[in-house]
């Protein structure tokens, strides 16, 4: 196996709040390969974008990191704010959910691709100008020549979405971080960004790292997933063992409730993430799940291997099969 | 960019085409108002005891004071358009020196009191923004409190008695004069004894304008800086100060100059508080001693100034909201 892009170890998130320290990540461990697209699936919460925001260094001043992050040689957890920001939009470059406010209304779409790019390099302004032109039209936008020098407002949701990666991937990143990249826009032409993202995938051979809620979306794009729940990843394992043998009851439950043809009704899981100002001791989803035993509230569950998976269950094999 | 000019010019053009309708509308009412509220041909009478009836006629005739208020505004109109301003009803002076004068004197404090107090309001606003519920922050939401909160009429004073009364009984002498923009008895140009007249006023007036523009910039660039876009000029990797000044400042200040433009609009008025406290003789001075006599043929041309200059700072708020925000469209 290749050595990992980006590395990621017993990573932790805490934001201090006036009711106290919310840990939003409870140390995770994450690998992403180089040219992969990885999925990192939870819900609203459960700390997927905190994880990368804070790898990105973009997190609040209220935000308290610790563990490990490293991407290609360089550790981000703790670094001086000057490698952060030679690392930001060259090495590592994030898309992010809302296309509609991401672009600044005021400068021109051309101005603020080719800041990305002069950001990191030498070129010239004019350099910069015709290199955004190209890559407008590498995200498959018509008339790119006339469209840089127009504002987000004129441009379509999903024509944003486009100009967001196109901005991205300016300098070849090593890792694409996609937040939510398709949650905004419409069914339709969610399918269009995810073919602009597996497209610019293969044409730089970047790794692209999927955060989303949206397991449909995971299934059609990416080779390998993550689940996490309540700031720990709780299982992973490829795209196909995670539809055909999930292990963690979580994500069974994550499965049932997605629709199916043939299903005619739909199976929530019951109850509500939890507080993580005061998360349960021991396995966080024993408040939601049936298969709670007493030894669930013991200890945190650790990633460990089962069939072809990584899960934190205690009692993943026993619940094999049922 | 050469048809953003002449899109920029058109609308300028149309809009002033509007406005000169709007002006004589808004002149006909002042008009009536006038009439209404100050009676012109009595007050003529009062300050003038021994007028001849032909002398009141013809005081009837020039200021358009016929008994039918339409028929008398278009007379009013007439002279006016055609320079042929009446002459005050005290001491029959010409108005024109008079009102050029308060004009040029309010201009000079409201633009001194504008500049001084927009740009640091401003900056104390950015100050304050960067680290909301800081220290700072506190320090300059508690400033702008005072500073609003005090009245003109009592910072005033309270300038005048340290810069003036104690300033003397401490040093000897005065640091700042108290009134008027020169000494009693000066004649000619001197910018220097102008400006240290206009130390005082200026300072009083600054000070509210910066606590209102300390306020409204810290949270206009608290609302941007929460923006998203600014996440996303952030993970460019460009640096905190290019993300602050291209991306940040832009957006809040779009606001800040509508309402700034607008108000500087309103301070051709004059100040009459202020104004009146440091025996300053601007508009506002102006307004106050004619309106008190009643003096018809020295209020409509202030009126006319006051009401054209708000049109024109209107126009000049919605051109630079436009110039500004490629959002808003001009037409």
């Amino acid at each position: 196996m290749t050595t990992p892009v980006l590395q990621i170890r017993d990573l932790k998130v805490t934001f201090s709040t006036p009711l106290g320290p919310l840990v939003a990540v409870r140390g995770i461990d994450l690998d992403v390969h180089p040219g992969e697209m990885t999925a990192v699936v939870g819900e609203s919460g459960s700390g997927k974008s905190v994880s990368f925001l804070a790898a990105m260094g973009l997190l609040p001043r209220t935000a308290t990191v610790e563990g490990s992050v490293m991407l290609d040689g360089h550790q981000l957890v703790g670094a001086s704010p000057k490698l952060l920001r030679s690392i930001r939009g060259r090495l590592l470059s994030m898309i992010f959910q809302d296309p509609l406010s991401a672009l600044n209304p005021v400068h021109r779409i051309g101005a603020q691709i080719s800041e990305m790019l002069r950001a990191h390099s030498s070129m010239s302004e004019r350099a910069a100008r015709i290199r955004a032109v190209e890559l407008l039209e590498i995200v498959g936008i018509p008339q790119p020549g006339d469209r840089a020098l127009q504002y987000p407002h004129e441009f379509s949701g999903g024509m944003r979405q486009r100009v967001v990666i196109a901005m991205a991937i300016a300098n070849s990143p090593k890792v694409l971080i996609a937040d939510e990249p398709t949650t905004a826009l419409d069914v339709t032409v969610q399918a269009q960004i995810l073919e602009v993202i597996q497209r610019v995938q293969a044409q730089f051979g970047t790794a692209v790292v999927l955060i989303t809620h949206d397991l449909g979306v995971v299934a059609r794009v990416c080779e390998r997933v993550n689940v996490m729940y309540a700031g720990r990843v709780v299982e992973r394992a490829d795209i196909g063992t995670i539809f055909d043998e999930p292990t963690h009851p979580y994500t069974r439950g994550l499965l049932a409730s997605l629709p199916q043809a043939g299903v005619e009704r739909l199976v929530p899981i019951a109850g509500f993430p939890p507080n993580m100002l005061n998360p349960p001791t021991g396995c966080a989803f024993r408040t939601r799940c049936e298969h709670a035993a007493e030894a669930c509230g013991q200890r945190l569950p650790e990633l460990e291997p089962l069939g072809n998976s990584m899960t934190a269950c205690i009692r993943a094999k026993e619940l094999v099969g049922r | 960019m050469g048809k953003y000019l002449y899109e920029v010019l058109r609308f300028v053009l149309r809009r002033l085409a509007w406005a000169v309708p709007t002006l004589f509308l808004v002149t006909f009412l002042v008009y009536v108002a006038l009439r209404i509220g100050t009676n012109p041909v009595e007050s003529y009478k009062r300050i003038n005891p021994r007028a001849t009836p032909a002398k009141i006629q013809q005081y009837i005739e020039v200021n358009g004071l016929d008994p039918n208020y339409v028929r008398g505004y278009f007379r009013w109109l007439v002279n006016f358009v055609t320079l042929d301003w009446p002459r005050s009803i005290k001491g029959s002076r010409e108005v024109w020196p008079q009102l050029k004068d308060a004009l040029a004197n309010t201009l000079r404090l409201g633009a001194a009191a504008s500049t001084v107090g927009i740009f640091f309001g401003l900056m104390l606003g950015i100050y304050a923004a960067l680290r909301p519920g800081g220290r700072r922050d506190v320090g300059v939401n508690t400033a702008a409190f005072v500073g609003i909160s005090i009245p003109p009429y009592v910072s005033a004073i309270l300038l005048q008695l340290v810069f003036a009364v104690y300033w003397s009984r401490w040093f000897g002498s005065t640091l700042f004069p108290t009134s008027g923009v020169y000494p009693p008895g000066h004649t000619g140009f001197n910018g220097w004894l102008m400006a240290k007249h206009m130390v005082l006023p200026v300072t009083v007036v600054a000070i509210q304008i910066i606590a209102v523009y300390a306020r409204y910039m810290r949270s206009s660039l608290l609302d941007v800086l929460s923006s998203e876009y600014m996440r996303t000029a952030r993970s460019k990797g460009i640096s905190e100060r290019r993300v602050l000044f291209k991306h940040g400042l832009r957006n809040a200040l779009i606001p800040v100059v509508t309402i700034a433009a607008l108000d500087v609009g309103s301070i051709v008025g004059g100040l009459i508080i202020t104004e009146n406290i440091f025996s300053y003789p601007g508009m506002g001075k102006y307004f106050l001693s004619s309106f008190g006599e009643g003096d018809f043929p020295l209020l409509m041309p202030w009126m006319v100034i006051i009401v054209a200059s708000v049109l024109l700072f209107n126009l000049l708020a919605d051109v630079s909201y436009a110039w500004l925000d490629p959002r808003i469209r001009l037409e």
